[in-house]
């Protein structure tokens, strides 16, 4: 709560916070508002802490002249509190800023409402990353899903395994230091931005064999290695050895509860080829399931990031595929087709869920896009109270095949904020036209 | 040192239509020579040159020995924008000029005013922005802008054409200029909306007139675009006093005799002040009387399919322009370039003489959902794409070849300073913004 006023005083009045009070913004007769005070009720605010998915975001905001007051449990709610305040400062032809009295009292619908930014298809520099989150923090959004390795370069500069990088990222300079990582991850803890990476496997890991050796599984025509790989090979120790090192890493380096654990998309093909790989299949009796192998392998890697006392967060597959999964994995639905009766399967089994499926923004269209957005009923799933409960929230995501940092923001916002209040916002806020007319004030106010 | 010989001397004047853009370019030991007609066909060559010059790991610049001649496949290269659906600041214009001239396009089509807003800033008629721009102090280009745009376009060898569509596209004139629309009627009342420009009354045609003889020394080029199409019947059916004009003039029903009544009058005006004209499709499609060297803007894809009207255009013995096709504001998920790049203009049934009548195309850059946010990344590098097609010979069509090279002008783009978005998954060795 130091960062942010300064923050928001020059977001509402277009210069930097002045220690000096003075009257600089134009004189106007009327009540005039002098301060806005924040107070936080509870004893543990929050301030040094990084938020998780309890956090407390609700606020009150009484606006009257000569002191409106904004009060929040945690200082989540401060900072979600101050951007709405932020918003309802408006300046007059003559220069003067006005607000209207009012009173609010806010809280989001869902815990979880967050943005996916894909950095292995192509690289996004430190400053679009940071752009963003002040973008997601207009936006209320509360949860970076940081996609940050796929088949296509590997960024993420491990310290315990340096060749991921160097032989894995685009080029030395298409990398995220250690200091870089710690930055995004500051800079969206004072925004009350959680940071939730993904390290995908077992498929969509190419890059990670090009500087790890023996990760990934060789493929096979006949009885000769063709040269190119596959998934991780899930029958090698050393397979394991490497991921609970590497895990222990991720999980010191980034702070929140839950690690994204992806296990998406993998195809069986080259683990089918490959004649070791068969020789397991049989010993361990799996027939030719080879979603039974997957199921082997995503176990093993559950138990290791669960001993670091994380949290994960997986793909539908994964829950599909029938893998055992521990009580508290959150379960990622993404695939279009009839995503509703994929929710009511996973929160009918117990499982919490979040949803993307009807929200991935780069799958761009002509014309006015968001309103599809705008439209989805998170909750229009078959199931009891109970079930709808579990599902605690969605993101937007933006995989990065067609989008570097030329075009994100523009790709991004405001389409994105169609997702963002569908996610905060209560069930009944659907009127499109009135949707149309503030969303296009908000955009004006990004540019700002 | 790259030696530079034009054969025809003389950087003042105007390219045009029929400018000689070819050129030639002699790279070997000891001696660089670039040398063409005109003027033109030098800026063509240094853009190619430029492009030739690599930089190796020690920071070295080269370039190989190389031998090439060069020339255009089509005349008219062209790009539109559109400046009404959003306003777009002079240095977006001047950019886009930029980007063109690294793609060898040679027209700019300044879409400048439509139903939205009227930001051009007319001497004759300043009420028209005064009252019809989005913000008249703000989102309007001045006598100076213009001229700003046309010789930083000329210095580019890049012509550049104004639309002001007509009787169509006008709403935003109806401000600056009361009784020029049509009122449009609920019954016998005038409902308070309007349509089109109002065919039956004189001071319609004075007001055309005058304003037309401002824009054609305003804009230098021989050819104006006077639009013509998406004319909506519906508010000139309403109103009686235009029901009793059409009965006047035997008309019957069809209001395509009316729309084609005021473009015969305005073609007539712009012959006098000695213009050439391009028309959007319909003025063909609905049989108004042309002159013969007028150049028909094909963009229709229905009802009837654009390679055959075309042939239908250039049948009937017009030059004729392809824009169909090339409709960049209609973006789509995945490499969309690729449809672009494998429009082959000259697809229709017809004779060598015919084909001789396409003179060229545009990629079109509508307005409705672009500004200065997304201009750049939603041009290129697609753009280059219909760029290539019309400058490049019909048999270099391979998408694979194309991708690669592309790919690279991509990155070249960026690190010319240009917001180019990618064409797929890869990397530059300089990012944007990085």
């Amino acid at each position: 709560l130091t960062r942010a006023p300064r923050r928001y005083y020059e977001y509402m009045f277009g210069q930097p916070w002045q220690q000096r009070s003075s009257r600089p913004l134009g004189v106007r007769a009327g009540p005039e508002l002098l301060e806005l005070q924040v107070v936080i009720k509870s004893p543990e605010p929050g301030c040094q802490s990084f938020p998780h998915l309890g956090s407390s975001e609700a606020y009150h905001l009484t606006v009257a002249g000569p002191v409106a007051v904004l009060k929040a449990d945690e200082v989540w709610g401060a900072l979600r509190g101050l951007e709405t305040f932020s918003q309802l400062v408006h300046e007059d032809d003559y220069g003067s800023f006005l607000v209207n009295e009012s009173e609010i009292d806010d809280f989001p619908r869902f815990a979880h409402r967050g943005i996916l930014l894909d950095t292995s298809r192509h690289y996004l520099p430190l400053k679009s990353i940071l752009t963003n989150l002040d973008a997601m923090a207009f936006n209320k959004f509360n949860v970076f899903h940081w996609h940050i390795v796929d088949d296509q370069s590997f960024p993420y500069q491990s310290t315990f395994f340096p060749e991921l990088s160097d032989k894995g990222a685009y080029s030395y300079s298409h990398i995220y230091t250690p200091a870089d990582i710690r930055l995004v991850i500051e800079y969206a803890r004072l925004r009350g931005i959680r940071v939730i990476p993904e390290f995908d496997t077992p498929g969509h890991t190419e890059s990670w064999g090009k500087g790890q050796k023996d990760l990934l599984t060789p493929c096979y025509s006949g009885e000769q290695p063709t040269g190119s790989f596959g998934p991780v090979n899930p029958i090698l120790n050393t397979t394991y050895e490497f991921m609970t090192k590497f895990f222990k890493e991720i999980s010191s380096v980034f702070p929140d509860a839950y690690i994204h654990l992806g296990g998406d998309e993998v195809n069986f093909n080259c683990w089918r080829s490959n004649p070791e790989v068969r020789e397991f299949m049989k010993k361990q009796g799996f027939g030719t399931d080879y979603s039974k192998l997957e199921s082997y392998y995503i176990q093993k890697i559950l138990d290791i990031v669960s001993s670091y006392n994380k949290g994960y967060v997986v793909w539908q597959e994964v829950f599909d595929n029938k893998v055992q999964l521990k009580p508290d994995t959150v379960v990622q639905v993404w695939m279009g087709n009839n995503y509703a009766h994929e929710l009511s399967s996973v929160t009918a089994a117990g499982f919490t869920a979040i949803l993307a499926a009807p929200w991935y923004l780069d799958y761009i269209s002509y014309g006015q896009d968001w309103k599809k957005y705008y439209r989805v009923e998170p909750l229009n799933f078959p199931g009891s109270e109970k079930q709808k409960k579990l599902l605690i929230g969605g993101e937007a995501c933006l995989w990065g095949e067609f989008v570097d940092a030329t075009n994100l923001t523009p790709r991004l916002w405001p389409r994105a904020s169609a997702v963002g209040e569908r996610l905060w916002s209560s069930k009944n806020v659907t009127d499109l036209n009135d949707a149309y007319r503030r969303l296009t004030n908000h955009r004006c106010r990004m540019l700002r | 040192q790259l030696d530079v010989f034009v054969a025809t001397p003389g950087c003042d004047g105007l390219p045009s239509l029929d400018s000689k853009e070819s050129y030639k370019l002699s790279i070997s030991e000891g001696s660089l020579l670039l040398s063409a007609d005109t003027v033109w066909g030098a800026l063509r060559g240094l853009e190619t040159f430029s492009q030739l010059v690599g930089r190796d790991e020690n920071g070295t610049y080269y370039i190989n020995e190389t031998e090439i001649v060069d020339f255009p496949r089509f005349p008219h290269r062209g790009l539109l924008l559109d400046t009404s659906r959003h306003y777009l600041p002079l240095r977006a214009i001047l950019e886009t000029l930029d980007v063109m001239a690294y793609n060898k396009f040679n027209v700019f089509h300044w879409h400048i005013v439509d139903d939205p807003s009227f930001p051009y800033e007319s001497s004759t008629f300043p009420e028209l922005s005064k009252q019809g721009a989005f913000n008249a102090m703000t989102h309007v280009y001045t006598a100076s802008d213009v001229q700003t745009v046309i010789e930083y376009a000329r210095l580019r060898g890049i012509r550049v054409i104004a639309e002001f569509d007509t009787p169509g596209h006008t709403l935003s004139w109806g401000p600056g200029a009361p009784g020029l629309l049509t009122p449009c009627y609920s019954g016998k009342e005038p409902s308070g909306t309007y349509g089109p420009i109002n065919p039956i009354l004189n001071s319609t045609y004075q007001f055309v007139s005058s304003l037309f003889k401002e824009v054609s020394t305003v804009f230098p080029d021989f050819f104006l675009h006077l639009g013509g199409d998406e004319v909506d019947f519906r508010c000139w059916k309403s109103n009686p006093k235009i029901n009793a004009f059409m009965e006047e003039m035997g008309f019957g029903d069809d209001y395509k005799k009316l729309e084609s009544f005021y473009i015969q009058r305005l073609l007539d005006i712009i012959s006098s002040l000695s213009k050439g004209y391009i028309v959007w499709q319909e003025v063909f499609d609905n049989e108004v009387k042309v002159r013969p060297d007028t150049i028909i803007h094909v963009w229709k894809e229905n009802p009837t399919p654009y390679m055959e009207e075309m042939a239908n255009v250039t049948k009937a013995g017009y030059r004729a322009l392809l824009s169909a096709p090339w409709y960049l504001n209609r973006i789509s998920y995945g490499q969309d370039w690729m449809a672009a790049y494998q429009v082959e203009p000259l697809n229709f049934k017809g004779s060598p003489e015919q084909k001789d009548l396409v003179v060229g195309g545009e990629a079109c850059m509508w307005g409705e959902y672009v500004d200065v946010t997304n201009l750049a990344p939603r041009l290129w590098p697609r753009a280059g794409a219909v760029a290539e097609r019309l400058w490049s010979n019909a048999t270099v069509r391979d998408l694979q070849d194309a991708y690669v090279r592309l790919a690279d002008f991509r990155c070249k783009l960026l690190g010319r300073g240009i917001q180019a978005q990618p064409l797929y998954v890869g990397y530059c060795e300089n990012e944007f913004g990085g």
